[in-house]
């Protein structure tokens, strides 16, 4: 560890000994900034254990950058250059390889790899971690039953390094499922002194008390204010990381992560509003990334179990009265993919695609008075306030532009807190929301957000036997034509029933220093520490 | 006597503490929001918020709850912030000296100043002085505190690079001293570290000139007031007559007299500032327990509001006892009857 301080101390010290002249200490000041990220965002993490109750975003990236898995995905480019987390292709990480047949896989552990204590990573460990997620319930378990993961006894030790999981159906989610942040590996042994019989899987300890072996150590950690993390020297699970240290500081306004950033005292933030990055994007003084968030999109939902959202004709004049071009221009900025204006039958089994939807108030005001509203009603949209910067303007724009067909539309703000618990109810007759799937598959989509199921993320209560069978016949089957078939299959049946009408697929915006390389997209949109550089 | 004061003082406090205490359990049980569906994640079904209802102790009945609070308050036991993860009585023991820091700086200068331009300014009244001064804390304390402090970011650090960036109470590669008060300055003082007392120091003063400039105007203007009643007095016209020195005049005889209604403000001033710091927090990513309470608040994390409240609520009974003693240092003619 290195701080500015100890590094001036020791140059005072030398110094006085005559022994060092000016310029070195300067160097190795500047030697210690180059391999330590100053990283800033709004939210602080509040875990370190990504299996813990209400484990935060923040705490993701604590997660993934603290823990290895079993997995990684490989990388690829995308479009603009920037590297791309790649969902086709599996890497080693703590498992040299493994060989997959149809009712199992087995992994071959490295034999080298230790936890940040020095204990050997076996076999027995894996199995403590997944039983772990399974168990503990949540998030965790949830995260692992979309892989058909449910159950310890399918998680099988073989020998000290070599572990085997069980198959309870054909699922191809399965394999990228063992790749996510949740089956992280866990030190037992360690976790295992800090159980006890009301807590048998530690939640309390692991929570501040990383037991992982990652790439990076956690060295300080003061809730809420700042997170530490230095390299882990005896890394085996990939390349060595050139950064020494991340220092990651809560920085709650906006303005400030900017001003911060453009005067080159912190390295790389995620925090900023669309404008600002629009702005810096301009200004050129720091690189901007944007990547389109895969599988996500904000959308406007329609409660199709009550009146008047469900009849049909009402939810496609909806669908042609939102002032898509506007929210791209006044809400996002550019920071987002525009999700209106395809054709009008899916041409390929991609999601999001853009919808064929574009704003035609004649049309609508036709459709409104054929389903028997020609003056319109009176309907509430309501939105999260905890991500309002970009609801409240969409709300607005989209009440100014129902009017105009009669619609009188009250804006209802639910505080972030309160969010979940109405969606649940699904009672809100007009919403504006965002969703995103981890696993990048059309189907994944669909069955949380348009199957009978009703999941919570279902928020239209939309239930349409036709389309159920379309997404469970792409979930299960083999055959990549049935695949095709079945994924344009239920695109258009969304077209054609429209409970959602989408607006735009967001962009995971980043904004960083010219200086930093190696800047990775995932698809849990957090910072990977381990490809990052400062050249 | 004095300690008879406090006891008196410390007793009557109880009843009031006990109200604290009920009113923040219905209060954060009344907010809109629902804890168990916050924590339960994005990915929750309805059982799994059932789930963490359970976990969280939240389906028992409220008599229940409230029942447990108490005991676990007794204990000293504030309950676990599920927003930081950490037990609510170290999160407040960690916060509280910074906040403490930053008001009693700010405060510091608002005194300073506040008194200096209050006595001028009656000195002279109706004089260009006496306008300036009007002017300065009519300004301050319009200005919300968010917005000066954004402004004194934006020139000081942004533009003219002057000031050290607002990353709370030290820049990134300083580690805090040793842990002795809390308070950054002391305790760097203490270790004879002069590296991270100056760290510390460039770090505060923005904060705290902001807060600063936001409570000049109160203590100005009561200066004023109070020193303009006293000049007139006959006390000061009868030294006037015999012929002391102004400077004497005014700083021995007048302003002691003066000061009684502005200890009063200066009380007032130290508790609003206690709550208008949360902006200034927040501004200056300032690690206080303003913003920790407001952070918890928007979570509907039940434990830190009502430790935070808790804490608030000892900290006025606590400033209000060390007040009325001030009064009498001051003037013993003011006997105070419990």
């Amino acid at each position: 560890m290195i701080s500015r301080r100890h590094v001036l101390k020791a140059g005072t010290a030398a110094a006085a000994g005559a022994a060092l002249s000016a310029p070195a200490i300067r160097g190795a000041a500047a030697q210690a900034r180059r391999e330590t990220l100053l990283l800033v965002s709004e939210n602080p993490p509040n875990s370190t254990d990504i299996h813990g109750v209400g484990a935060n975003r923040p705490a993701y990236e604590a997660s993934w950058n603290l823990y290895d898995r079993l997995m990684t995905f490989g990388v690829k480019k995308d479009a603009n250059g920037v590297d791309h987390y790649d969902y086709t292709r599996l890497e080693p990480e703590l498992a040299e390889e493994w060989i997959l047949t149809p009712t199992s896989v087995t992994f071959k552990l490295r034999r080298d790899a230790t936890f940040h204590d020095g204990t050997p990573v076996t076999a027995e460990d894996v199995k403590w971690s997944f039983d772990r997620a399974v168990s503990v319930g949540g998030f965790p378990t949830f995260q692992m039953r979309a892989g058909s993961l449910e159950k310890p006894e399918q998680f099988v030790v073989v020998d000290r390094h070599t572990f085997r999981v069980d198959f309870i159906r054909t699922d191809k989610l399965t394999m990228p499922d063992l790749a996510v942040p949740v089956p992280a590996i866990y030190n037992s042994g360690l976790a295992k002194k800090h159980a006890t019989a009301a807590d048998p899987w530690a939640m309390e300890w692991l929570r501040a008390n990383p037991a992982a072996g990652g790439a990076f150590r956690l060295e300080r950690w003061v809730p809420g204010q700042e997170m530490v993390f230095a390299r882990f020297d005896g890394w085996k699970s990939g390349r060595r990381p050139a950064l020494a240290r991340v220092i990651w500081r809560i920085v709650p306004q906006a303005g400030n992560r900017r001003a911060l950033l453009e005067r080159g005292d912190a390295d790389i933030s995620f925090d900023l509003p669309p404008k600002d990055f629009q702005e810096l994007a301009a200004a050129r003084r720091l690189k901007i990334v944007g990547t389109p968030v895969e599988n996500a999109m904000q959308y406007i939902g329609m409660n199709v179990t009550r009146p008047p959202f469900n009849d049909v004709r009402v939810r496609r004049a909806i669908a042609h009265a939102i002032p898509y071009q506007r929210i791209m221009e006044q809400v996002t900025f550019g920071t987002a993919v525009p999700l209106f204006g395809g054709p009008a039958e899916p041409t390929e089994p991609v999601w999001p695609q853009p919808s064929p939807f574009v704003t035609d108030l004649d049309r609508a005001r036709a459709l409104l008075a054929e389903a028997g509203y020609p003056n319109g009603f009176e309907t509430t949209l309501s939105f999260d306030l905890g991500l309002a910067s970009l609801n409240e303007p969409i709300a607005v724009l989209v009440a100014e532009s129902l009017a105009r067909l009669g619609i009188r539309v009250t804006i209802n703000k639910i505080p972030g807190a309160n969010w979940r618990n109405e969606l649940l109810k699904k009672e809100l007759p007009l919403i504006t929301n965002t969703f995103g799937g981890w696993l990048n598959f059309p189907d994944y989509f669909f069955f949380w957000a348009y199957h009978g199921q009703n999941a919570v993320f279902n928020t239209m209560s939309y239930q349409n036997p036709e389309m159920d069978a379309l997404i469970d016949r792409s979930r299960f089957t083999q055959d990549e034509a049935e695949y095709r078939a079945a994924v344009k299959g239920f695109i258009a049946k969304a077209w054609e029933d429209v409970p959602r009408v989408p607006l735009f697929q967001p962009k995971l915006m980043v904004a960083m220093r010219e200086n930093v390389e190696g800047y990775r997209y995932w698809f849990h949109r957090q910072l990977d520490y381990r490809v990052l550089a400062k050249v | 006597m004095v300690l008879g004061l406090v006891a008196q003082r410390l007793a009557a406090a109880l009843p009031t503490l006990a109200g604290v205490v009920v009113v923040t359990f219905l209060l954060t049980r009344a907010l809109p929001g629902d804890p168990a569906a916050y924590f339960a994640g994005p990915a929750a079904t309805r059982e799994a918020v059932e789930e963490i209802r359970r976990t969280l102790g939240l389906d028992q009945p409220l008599w229940l709850q409230f029942l447990d609070y108490l005991g676990d308050l007794a204990r000293g036991d504030l309950g676990i912030s599920i927003t930081t993860g950490q037990p609510v009585l170290a999160d407040l023991a960690q916060r509280l000296p910074a906040s403490a820091e930053l008001t009693l700086l700010g405060l510091a200068i608002a005194a300073n100043f506040g008194v200096t331009m209050g006595v001028v300014a009656a000195l002279r009244p109706g004089s260009w002085v006496d306008h300036l001064c009007r002017m300065i804390a009519t300004a301050g304390v319009s200005l919300p505190t968010f917005f000066t402090g954004l402004l004194f970011v934006y020139v000081f650090y942004y533009v003219l690079g002057w000031a050290p960036a607002p990353l709370g109470r030290l820049d990134a590669f300083s580690s805090p001293p040793p842990h002795v008060t809390g308070f950054y300055l002391i305790d760097s003082a203490l270790a004879g570290d002069g590296e991270t007392f100056a760290a510390a120091a460039a770090q505060l003063a923005l904060p705290a000139l902001t807060l600063g400039i936001f409570a000049l105007a109160p203590i100005a203007r009561m200066t004023r007031g109070a020193m303009l009643a006293v000049m007139s007095s006959d006390f000061i016209r009868a030294a006037r007559a015999s012929g002391l020195a102004r400077r004497t005049l005014v700083l021995r005889y007048a302003l002691r007299n003066a000061l009684l209604p502005v200890v009063t403000t200066l009380g007032m001033v130290l508790s609003f500032l206690l709550g208008a710091n949360v902006l200034v927090e927040k501004v200056f990513a300032w690690p206080g327990i303003g913003s920790y309470a407001v952070e918890a608040l928007i979570a509907s994390d039940y434990a830190p509001v009502q430790g935070f409240v808790l804490t608030m609520g000892v900290l006025y009974v606590t400033l209000n006892l060390l007040i009325d003693l001030a009064y009498q240092a001051i003037d013993p003619r003011v006997r105070i009857e419990a």
